[in-house]
């Protein structure tokens, strides 16, 4: 479990996540990125760059 | 065995080929792009390098500065380097006689509007780098290929200069998609929009699509001739038959295991291994 860092609520993060992953925040809709698993640690997720993507 | 699996964000497409990797009996060895640093002759103790980056210009340069230090690499950086940049592409599917829609390429407003005009409308205009069908342009007449153009020109950086112009074709409504690993094209996909820009990352609804023994040839032909490996073939369906649109060198296949009942993570995990194998 860890927190939004937009707005605050709890986001669940499963148990084999690993760091690196995208998540969505469930009450903001925001995209996150697991930044760490132990502790959980959120940032928000670098928006789209104009080279992502096939 | 050590293989190293390049990536920026995790995606679903990463965290599928992490578990097929682990259902292999392998441990992939992360490498966060965000985090390297290379110095040209060393790198990371891996056996075979995956690129997963979702950064085009990471993933093109990380490539050669890893087959610099002697890392065999999945995708090259050449096919990267070829896919990577439409351009190339086309150059490549032309030298392979793959067929293709119609292309020219000039580098100043009117010389791109002369070429525009002598492909008649309507025509796409495309960055010769982009994806996900961002900044595509249908124009349809004179009046949007000049105000298209002179936007480019002005508000453009300077490789949005470099016009990249493709003959349109009517594709009714949907366009193919297909999975090539190695020697074999695994499967494909329909990919269907009311728009014209039928990319899934826009809304397209993908279903299965029977991979035919056509398919299988034109799409295996696009991947030899931008190197071969992993790679994604964007297909037109047209009167003349088949032809390729473009080649993606990281591709991303989170819509397409369900629809088409491949599990293509694994297929490719397995065709990874064999090369560390080999």
């Amino acid at each position: 479990m860890g927190e939004c860092p937009i707005c605050a609520a709890r986001v669940d993060v499963a148990g084999d996540a690993i760091a690196g992953e995208l998540l969505v925040c469930a009450d903001c809709g925001a995209e996150l990125e697991l930044i760490a698993t132990a502790p959980v640690e959120l940032a928000e997720a670098p928006t789209a760059e104009e080279d992502w993507g096939q | 065995m050590r293989i190293g699996l390049l990536h920026s964000l995790i995606r679903k497409e990463e965290k599928l080929l992490i578990e097929a990797f682990r259902h292999a009996g392998v441990e992939p060895v992360m490498i966060d792009d965000r985090g390297l640093i290379m110095d040209f002759h060393t790198a990371p103790d891996i056996d075979i390098l995956v690129e997963r980056s979702i950064n085009h210009s990471r993933a093109l340069h990380a490539l050669r500065l890893f087959e610099s230090a002697g890392v065999c690499c999945v995708n090259s950086h050449r096919v990267a380097q070829t896919c990577g940049d439409k351009l190339l592409t086309t150059a490549a599917l032309r030298d392979h006689g793959v067929a293709q829609p119609e292309c020219r390429v000039a580098f100043t407003e009117t010389s791109a509007l002369a070429a525009i005009e002598e492909l008649g409308y309507p025509v796409v205009l495309k960055p010769a780098v982009g994806s996900w069908g961002r900044l595509l342009s249908k124009i349809n007449d004179r009046d949007a290929a000049e105000t298209v153009l002179e936007h480019k020109t002005v508000l453009g950086s300077y490789h949005h200069s470099i016009f990249y112009i493709q003959q349109y074709v009517e594709k009714h409504g949907r366009d193919i998609r297909s999975f090539v690993v190695g020697d074999d094209c695994i499967a494909a996909i329909y990919r269907s929009s009311d728009h014209w820009i039928t990319n899934t990352a826009r809304g397209a609804q993908a279903s299965r699509c029977e991979v035919t023994p056509e398919l299988a040839e034109v799409s295996l032909a696009a991947a030899h001739a931008v190197g071969g490996g992993i790679v994604a073939v964007d297909l037109f369906e047209s009167e003349a038959g088949l032809l390729v649109n473009e080649v993606n060198y990281t591709m991303e296949f989170r819509n397409s295991i369900d629809t088409t009942g491949v599990n293509i993570p694994q297929l490719v995990a397995d065709y990874v291994i064999g090369l560390v194998k080999q």
